[in-house]
């Protein structure tokens, strides 16, 4: 029931934002929306919460399990279930979701209502696709995101939003269209079925292996995004408003991630085992490629979504190399990088909303008009190149760890991100935040208000937490990775 | 008296109707035409009656009478039930957008009434006469509609590109027919399906046999309008009235699908094997011509009937996969998923024509994708209507268009056709670039003019909602619809 709640709660109250901006004359009703969407936020984050608090540890099997038949003529389910891996994400969507809502409190101004109900709908969705335990069930959520991205992307966005809009519906489309095919092909191949547990058992010949693979590939490596399907990426963060960029770092992005670990490692272990050099090598340049570009651009947001797909590309590394290290330290780091990249997103975004510009050249000194600013932003900084004692080394370090015991080598390379990662990061702060006042707008800043420290508090906090002390973290994960490993380990064929 | 013959009620309520209207409108005159369109509804809903009646009296059976020249079977119930709802909410949707032309004349009515009741007629086929009985009577009355407006050059030249074409195709269907019935000796389908089994073997009948189902083919696919019988789409969608594109891009569509399955399924099952490989051929060739050009279209008529083309060729996907290597255990399967993907596609088409019906008025008619620029400002509520249109037509869950395209997918991949199900998603890709360019000039443009959009009648506004919210609804929970085509599908 808990899981029926966090993903109906945010998507009944996005139609009731809906319904009264639609209803009471739009925007003069703004108040109102505002906090009917509040109050759905938080009141689907408190639903999430006994799934931790009541969440059994020690055990691998799906929990909170919900099984209704839905579509009979197909044999599907509506079937929920979260393991140690999902669980955490359903809290990250549900907490983030809050965030969003009040870090657009006074920014959005025109349509309100349809700008709450497009986010209440999506975290709603995305809470849908990370307990669906039914392929089309999975399906429906996984595509259903695009509708209100796309809106919220095209609408509330920069100057060239429609095309960065379009670009990412395609893009995106194009990969979950593959995986259709792929997911009716198991249906067909397991006799009529779409429980995801069921293909876990299925044994299928290396060659269909290896296409149901790239069918999956396509739909999960767009949204990861790998190199080279990224391209949508910095185009759809620069120009989505922050609430945009921070959903989509912080959850659509884990959707790619969370994707390998439900349909390709346990499904398709031996393609994973034979097309593992190739997933290393695409993570790697993601790694050290992009975070290469990430260091030249100009734009900070642009920065961001590259640093973005290159800790990304961590995570997938972690996946395939199949030990324990690896697959755990990824999943750390998508936790890690939810609560980092929605802090750098929000930081650019208080900016862009003093100043309206992203580029780099146009700040200067900020610390000495917005020092308690400076100070936070220096923290998650800190956490994007992942310094010890913050939530983004606990996962870099475990995925080396874990690299370390396939190669040196790999390890060697992978490594290497701690270096990318400290320059693009803290050679952006140093020239928005040290040095002199560069012009009379920045001279003009005002510092954060009560809300903007509230939602950047709050991250902070969860920063410093994860960093140090990740057990409460690694934990909950630990038995589903175990069972999640003796899949991978097992061959099909 | 042999009572049975009240199988076919629901077509003498509909003749009665039809002719009673006729001569009342005679006595009507134009200011109270309204007396009319009520008495219209009235004879629709008496006909869904008679269906619901007949339906119940004889269950799930078929029963074939008028020796043999007429079915009543569940299939056909649904599908008279969709021609109905069809039929009524275009008389609805385009009520206005007449009386503004001075086009609501009684013609309107009583052509639309008698259109019907060929597409009655060909649903319920049971014979080769019947069908084109019912499939002449059906596209005459729609001539004659295309060219109700007389005094426009466009919609004219539609109506004659329609007739000239849609003789040739009735000369192609019967000349098949024709070989059909000199190798088997009989015009009642399911005694066609019985010779055909001791025939299909033969050597020496056989290509006679192909060469026949080659020209009733041609006639299926050109009132399905599939590649490359396709061409009088564009234009007769473009030309004609927008009303009457709503009515020649719904009802007849369910008429054309009942008359594939009469004629393949209930007639030429046996020889499957060779009509499944002209159709995936078709399919392929539809849904890549239908969504490539749509893209180039910059009236939403033509781009709408560009997208009816790409959009049967998604239903051949279900009628091409139901018998595989010769074992027809799957086909009911592959019907109902065909006949699935047919209702929803109706549904959505009524919405898009009647959005465009909503957004006309008088002296205006909308119908370029500029005119739908910033309608999210204009009318929040409507646009949103339309985009739940756009994103079934497109296929994205959660509205019905996803599962109707899952559904034919689906029977395609296990029929082993699964290089045509990723030629199709990638086609659809192609085909989501055209139904966003719709959403994003409803919500991403500021509209040219600021004025809210003018509110149609109660009737109107209420039917269209509705018609948008069961996309979704339908989207949420397809198992009742998707249950009941396989009913139909497994008594036929």
């Amino acid at each position: 029931m808990l899981l029926s709640l966090a993903i109906w709660i945010p998507i009944v109250f996005g139609v009731i934002v809906l319904a009264v901006g639609g209803a009471a004359g739009g925007d003069r009703s703004a108040p109102l929306q505002r906090s009917l969407a509040l109050g759905g936020a938080v009141l689907g984050f408190l639903v999430t919460v006994p799934l931790y608090t009541g969440f059994d540890s020690h055990s691998a099997a799906m929990q909170f399990v919900e099984m209704r038949p839905w579509i009979e003529r197909f044999a599907v389910n509506y079937h929920l279930g979260v393991d140690g891996i999902s669980v955490l994400f359903v809290l990250l969507n549900s907490f983030i979701t809050v965030l969003v809502v009040i870090a657009g409190w006074s920014v959005i101004e025109s349509r309100v209502g349809q700008y709450y109900a497009s986010f209440l709908l999506l975290s709603g969705m995305l809470n849908g696709v990370f307990a669906a335990l039914d392929g089309v069930l999975f399906y429906v959520f996984f595509e259903a995101t695009l509708i209100p991205m796309f809106i919220i992307i095209g609408v509330w966005g920069g100057p060239n939003r429609v095309y960065a809009a379009v670009k990412f519906f395609l893009y995106t489309l194009l990969g979950s269209l593959l995986m259709l095919v792929a997911l009716l092909y198991l249906y067909n191949k397991s006799g009529g079925s779409f429980e995801i547990a069921d293909w876990w058992k299925l044994p299928l010949p290396l060659g269909v292996q290896v296409l149901l693979f790239f069918g999956f590939l396509f739909a999960f490596a767009v949204k990861v995004p790998m190199w080279p399907v990224h391209t949508w990426l910095p185009d759809a963060h620069t120009e989505a408003p922050t609430g945009g960029s921070v959903v989509l770092a912080a959850i659509l992005l884990k959707l790619g991630a969370y994707g390998f670990i439900r349909f390709s490692l346990p499904i398709l272990p031996d393609a994973c085992h034979k097309l593992a050099p190739l997933m290393i090598a695409l993570s790697l340049i993601a790694v050290a490629y992009i975070g290469l570009v990430a260091l030249v651009q100009a734009d900070m947001k642009r920065l961001i979504a590259y640093s973005s797909i290159s800790h990304m590309g961590f995570v997938t590394l972690g996946f395939f190399i199949f030990n324990a290290y690896g697959v755990e330290g990824a999943l750390v780091q998508m936790i890690s990088h939810g609560f980092v990249s929605a802090a750098m997103f929000l930081c650019v975004g208080v900016l862009y909303d003093r100043m309206h510009t992203r580029m780099i050249a146009d700040y200067g000194g900020v610390v000495n008009t917005m020092p308690r600013f400076a100070s936070l932003m220096m923290l998650f900084a800190m956490a994007n190149c992942g310094l010890p004692a913050t939530s983004g080394f606990v996962g870099e370090f475990m995925v080396i760890m874990g690299a370390m015991k396939v190669s040196f080598w790999l390890a060697f390379f992978a490594a290497t991100t701690l270096v990318w990662g400290a320059g693009y990061t803290l050679w952006m702060y140093k020239r928005v935040v040290f040095g002199p006042v560069a012009n009379g707008h920045v001279a003009a800043l005002q510092d954060l208000n009560e809300r903007e420290t509230l939602v950047l508090g709050a991250l902070a906090v969860a920063v410093l937490f994860m960093g140090i002390y990740p057990l409460p973290f690694t934990e909950v994960m630990h038995p589903a990775v175990g069972e999640l490993l003796r899949h991978v380990a097992a061959s099909k064929l | 008296m042999n009572w049975d013959a009240i199988a076919a009620l629901p077509e003498m309520v509909l003749l009665a109707g039809a002719c009673a209207l006729m001569i009342m409108d005679v006595r009507v005159k134009a200011e109270h035409r309204q007396a009319t369109f009520v008495a219209a509804q009235v004879v629709l809903v008496a006909c869904a009656a008679a269906t619901a009646y007949v339906w119940w009296r004889f269950g799930s059976g078929r029963l074939s009478v008028f020796y043999g020249l007429y079915l009543s079977d569940v299939m056909g119930h649904v599908l008279k039930l969709a021609a109905y709802l069809a039929t009524s909410l275009a008389l609805v949707y385009s009520r206005q957008w007449l009386i503004d032309r001075g086009l609501l004349r009684g013609e309107f009515i009583t052509l639309l009434l008698f259109a019907l009741l060929g597409m009655m007629v060909l649903i319920s086929a049971n014979s080769m006469l019947t069908v084109y009985l019912g499939l002449e009577l059906m596209s005459l009355c729609l001539y004659a509609l295309i060219a109700l407006n007389r005094d426009s050059a466009v919609s004219t030249e539609a109506a004659m590109k329609y007739f000239v074409l849609g003789a040739l195709a009735s000369g192609l269907l019967l000349y098949g027919m024709s070989m059909i019935y000199g190798a088997t000796g009989t015009l009642t389908l399911n005694e066609v399906g019985q010779a055909l089994a001791g025939l299909v073997n033969n050597a020496s009948e056989r290509p006679f046999l192909v060469f026949g189902l080659v020209f009733v083919i041609a006639g299926v696919a050109f009132k399905l309008g599939v590649v490359p019988f396709h061409m009088w789409i564009p234009d007769v969608y473009h030309g004609a009235p927008t009303p009457m594109t709503l009515i020649v891009g719904t009802g007849p569509k369910v008429a054309a699908f009942a008359m594939a399955m009469r004629l393949l399924v209930n007639g030429m099952l046996e020889l499957a094997h060779d009509w499944q490989q002209m159709l995936a051929i078709m399919a392929l060739l539809s849904m890549a011509v239908g969504n490539i050009t749509a893209i180039a279209q910059s009236n939403l008529k033509r781009m709408l009937a560009y997208s009816a083309i790409a959009h049967m060729g998604f239903m051949l996907l279900g009628l091409l996969s139901g018998v595989v290597e010769g074992n027809k255990l799957s086909a009911a399967d592959a019907y109902s998923s065909a006949m699935f993907y047919m209702l929803v596609y109706v549904l959505m088409t009524l919405g898009a024509f009647g959005m465009l019906l909503y957004c006309s008025r008088a002296g205006f008619d909308c119908e370029r994708l500029e005119d739908l620029r910033g309608l999210s400002r204009r009318s929040p509520w409507y646009a949103f209507v339309m985009m739940v249109l756009m994103f079934s037509l497109a296929g994205i869950p959660p509205t019905a268009g996803f599962y109707a395209k899952l559904a034919v997918l689906s029977a395609a991949v296990n029929a082993g056709y699964v290089w045509l199900a990723v030629a199709a998603v990638i086609l659809s890709l192609v085909g989501a670039f055209y139904y966003l360019r719709v959403v994003k000039l409803m919500y991403f443009d500021e509209p040219k003019e600021t004025s809210a959009l003018e509110p149609g009648s109660g009737a109107f506004q209420f039917l269209l909602s509705v018609n948008g919210a069961a996309l979704l609804l339908l989207g949420i929970l397809p198992q009742g619809l998707m249950q009941l085509c396989f009913t139909a599908i497994r008594a036929l």
